[in-house]
């Protein structure tokens, strides 16, 4: 605060009479005293022991992460209560096993530790984690199938990233080679793949913040998961409209690539639910899924190629644009199936979000400017087709992956 | 978020059974190894896991599924240890009439226990301690038992035995408020194995709270011609009784979260507490337990015994056996009975106890008699 008003001498000079210049730091300074003072006060004082009634302080843990190996279970736990925790005991399957927490002692607030327990645990099968703090509250931790936690490995990156392509990249690049035959559309045909893309994207951001708040609810609750989700989402979409918006509204390959990169971060999000699952031990992902997937994406690679119709990208521009819209699939499966924290999942999917709501406004921008009118897009009749076909061939493809 | 299993995984109740089942065996065969690994002439009493020893003596036969951490006896004010043999005979005097008077002074109190290493219970307590003091008298004898009440809620001692309707400890009848004071007056008898807890409601909050006890009556021998042998070795005090080593055990368990099913079981009140420290026997010496279930919430518990056999005196009511030759027997809320058994033919070893019920077991009540050879 201060430096602005010396390094702005002229707005020192106009706007305060010499000889206050430090006023307004005083004005800063004073509130903060006061907090400080209160602060001390309540400490010092502790005026809020009339309240202590006896009750136990409030307890809360989230398992972060659960980590299956062949030396058994560690988990990663944050510590949510009213006070630093202590976990006492750890049972599995109702019956008290040893364990070592990394670092020992107290869980201060917001703060995790490493639990391992020499557990074996039964491929296949269920297991039930629970914990016990000194004051005797309990957390259950379910592990519904354990299977083990799949480690980084050259193996193990190179099959997921084929999958990953399968599911990301390859419907993304055989959308776009529609592109040849689409280029001859004529004004109707465009109105109906643009309003189709939006479509497509209306039910990509409702399933993204969908995914981002199931996450979400998964975190712990210092994270506040629903307002997180939302600020990331509307950070995200202001970021991404005020970089697109420096030279105007986006047209041709700009916008196309803003497409590519929403439905890239739409496609990160299926990839962390993909490696989530083979996380948890739900790895009965058939051949039958991957083709829902492959069909489910197709359109994704339409909606890229619809404002490039009539500009003439160079072929690698093609290529780009597949990938970026297509390999957040692979990183999604990588990071997903790490198990990492659900907290950085739903801010992936909400950056994600974010970006999908800002192509929607583009791409209706320019079927709105293409058209002459707010009004004129929406009732035109290759515009009405488009959105529902968008939207309805999403759905109906989305009941091949959903179970 | 997607689903990708074709069915609810949080009905795990059907794998449960099969889990259970199969921790079972691998429990037994480790304790199988673990008694043929177990190194002979085990001299030194009762702690084995210091931690200089890169393998303590308990962990040889339940590997690593056992509570993590030691229980701080000092602070607790009770060491479930000495509790085995810490019987509480009162002070006795003699009555105008020649009969004896036993006087037993009991206090309610209010205090925090730990009840596993590190979890700390807000228990209820006759004389600050769980299970309260093993009150031992003998047959025929004029029992004085002057209860105050220091707690925070009134209590009773109700004692399970004969006595008048006005002694019962329920309410109206011996249930006083937190600081009155009142006095249990009646017969030591029948002789037997018995118990004694607060009858103040609700009931299963004041007995899971902590508040019960032994009440041991001995028979006295001069009643019991026929059988006047049996009868002296229970007797307290003489030199047959001398030769038993005779251990006091409730089978007890706490509901820390208060949601009416048990976190913790134990044998009296800590987790794990003889299995970290075995109970020392010396082989020549049989083995008398004066056993009792006051396990709330779950309708029975039991108790099994590794490698051997035992009669069963129920109630501890008779002097000859109600159950001979067996390894198991199972008991009700309040149901109590004696156990006798000998590992004079044994070899020296570790040898475990414990439930039946592999989830009480699991859950903290096991524990493991170090039989030794005698020592001069």
């Amino acid at each position: 605060m201060n430096e602005n008003f010396t390094t702005d001498p002229s707005a020192v000079t106009v706007a305060l009479p010499k000889g206050s210049r430090w006023q307004p730091a005083i004005w800063v300074i004073l509130p903060l005293a006061v907090l400080a003072a209160a602060i001390w006060w309540l400490t010092a004082t502790n005026p809020l022991s009339r309240f202590d009634n006896g009750a136990p302080p409030v307890e809360s843990l989230t398992v972060e992460r659960t980590i299956l190996d062949h030396n058994g279970l560690r988990l990663l736990v944050r510590a949510g209560g009213s006070e630093p925790m202590t976990i006492a005991q750890v049972q599995v399957d109702a019956a008290y096993w040893e364990f070592v927490q990394e670092p020992s002692g107290q869980i201060a607030r917001g703060e995790t530790a490493w639990l391992s327990l020499p557990f074996p645990w039964v491929t296949g099968e269920a297991h039930l984690v629970t914990f016990v703090t000194n004051t005797g509250a309990t957390f259950d931790h379910p592990i519904p199938v354990a299977v083990a936690t799949p480690s980084v490995t050259s193996g193990n990156l190179v099959s997921q990233a084929i999958l990953g392509a399968f599911v990301g990249i390859l419907p993304v690049a055989i959308g776009l080679m529609f592109y040849p035959a689409l280029r001859g559309a004529g004004p109707a045909t465009m109105d109906f793949l643009l309003a189709m893309t939006v479509g497509l994207l209306g039910f990509l951001i409702v399933d993204t913040l969908e995914d981002s708040l199931e996450f979400a609810s998964q975190a712990a609750a210092i994270f506040q998961g629903q307002a997180m989700v939302v600020l990331t989402a509307a950070a995200s979409f202001l970021i991404l409209m005020a970089v697109s918006r420096r030279q105007g509204s986006p047209t041709g390959v700009a916008l196309a690539t803003y497409i590519a990169l929403g439905i890239g971060l739409h496609n990160l999000g299926e990839g962390l639910a993909i490696g989530a699952a083979f996380a948890a031990g739900a790895a009965g992902l058939g051949t039958f899924l991957v083709i829902g997937f492959t069909l489910h994406n197709i359109t994704e690679g339409i909606g890229i190629a619809a404002p490039i119709l009539k500009v003439r990208p160079p072929l690698w521009a093609f290529a780009a644009l597949a990938l970026l819209a297509g390999g957040p699939a692979v990183v999604g499966i990588w990071i997903g199936s790490l198990a990492y924290a659900p907290q950085w999942s739903a801010l992936a999917l909400a950056i994600g979000a974010g970006a999908i709501l800002q192509v929607i406004l583009e791409v209706g921008a320019l079927l709105v400017r293409s058209r002459g009118g707010a009004s004129a897009a929406l009732g035109s009749m290759p515009v009405l087709a488009g959105l529902a076909v968008g939207v309805g061939f999403m759905y109906l493809t989305a009941m091949l992956v959903k179970i | 978020m997607r689903s990708w299993l074709p069915f609810d995984l949080r009905r795990r109740g059907f794998l449960g059974a099969g889990l259970l089942a199969a921790g079972g065996a691998a429990f037994t065969a480790r304790t199988a190894l673990g008694q043929t690994a177990h190194p002979a002439g085990h001299g030194g009493g009762t702690a084995q896991a210091d931690a200089n020893s890169v393998v303590p003596a308990h962990r040889v036969a339940h590997g690593a599924m056992i509570t993590v951490g030691d229980v701080d006896d000092v602070r607790n004010g009770f060491d479930p240890t000495a509790m085995l043999t810490d019987w509480d005979t009162g002070t006795v005097s003699t009555l105008p009439d020649g009969r004896r008077l036993r006087t037993f002074e009991v206090t309610a109190e209010d205090k925090e226990i730990e009840i596993a290493p590190g979890v700390m219970f807000p228990a209820w307590t006759f004389n600050g301690r769980v299970p309260g003091p093993a009150l031992r008298a003998i047959e025929g004898e004029q029992l004085r038992i002057v209860f105050r009440n220091d707690g925070s809620h009134p209590h009773s001692m109700h004692f399970h035995g004969i006595h008048a309707a006005r002694m019962d400890g329920v309410p109206g009848a011996g249930l006083i408020g937190p600081g009155e004071e009142f006095i249990y007056e009646f017969e030591a008898k029948p002789f037997g194995c018995h118990l004694y807890h607060c009858h103040a409601l609700p009931l299963a909050r004041h007995i899971h709270k902590g508040m019960y006890g032994l009440f041991v009556v001995d028979p006295d021998p001069d009643r019991h011609p026929d059988l006047a042998d049996v009868a002296r070795s229970r007797l307290l005090g003489t030199p047959e009784n001398a030769r038993w080593q005779e251990l006091a055990m409730v089978m007890n368990a706490f509901d820390t979260t208060f949601d009416g099913e048990n976190e913790f079981y134990a044998c009296n009140t800590i987790a794990h507490c003889y299995a970290e420290k075995p109970i020392r026997i010396e082989k020549h010496r049989p083995v008398r337990v004066y056993l009792v279930n006051i396990t709330e919430f779950d309708p029975i518990n039991s108790f099994h015994l590794h490698a051997n056999f035992f009669d069963y005196y129920d109630q501890g009511t008779t002097l000859t056996p109600t159950l001979k030759t067996v390894d198991v027997i199972m008991q009700c809320q309040a149901q109590r009975g004696i156990l006798e058994f000998t590992f004079a033919d044994h070899e020296p070893g570790l040898y475990m106890f414990h439930a039946h019920q592999s989830e009480f077991t699991e859950l903290g009540w096991m524990g493991m008699f170090d039989v030794v050879e005698a020592v001069s």
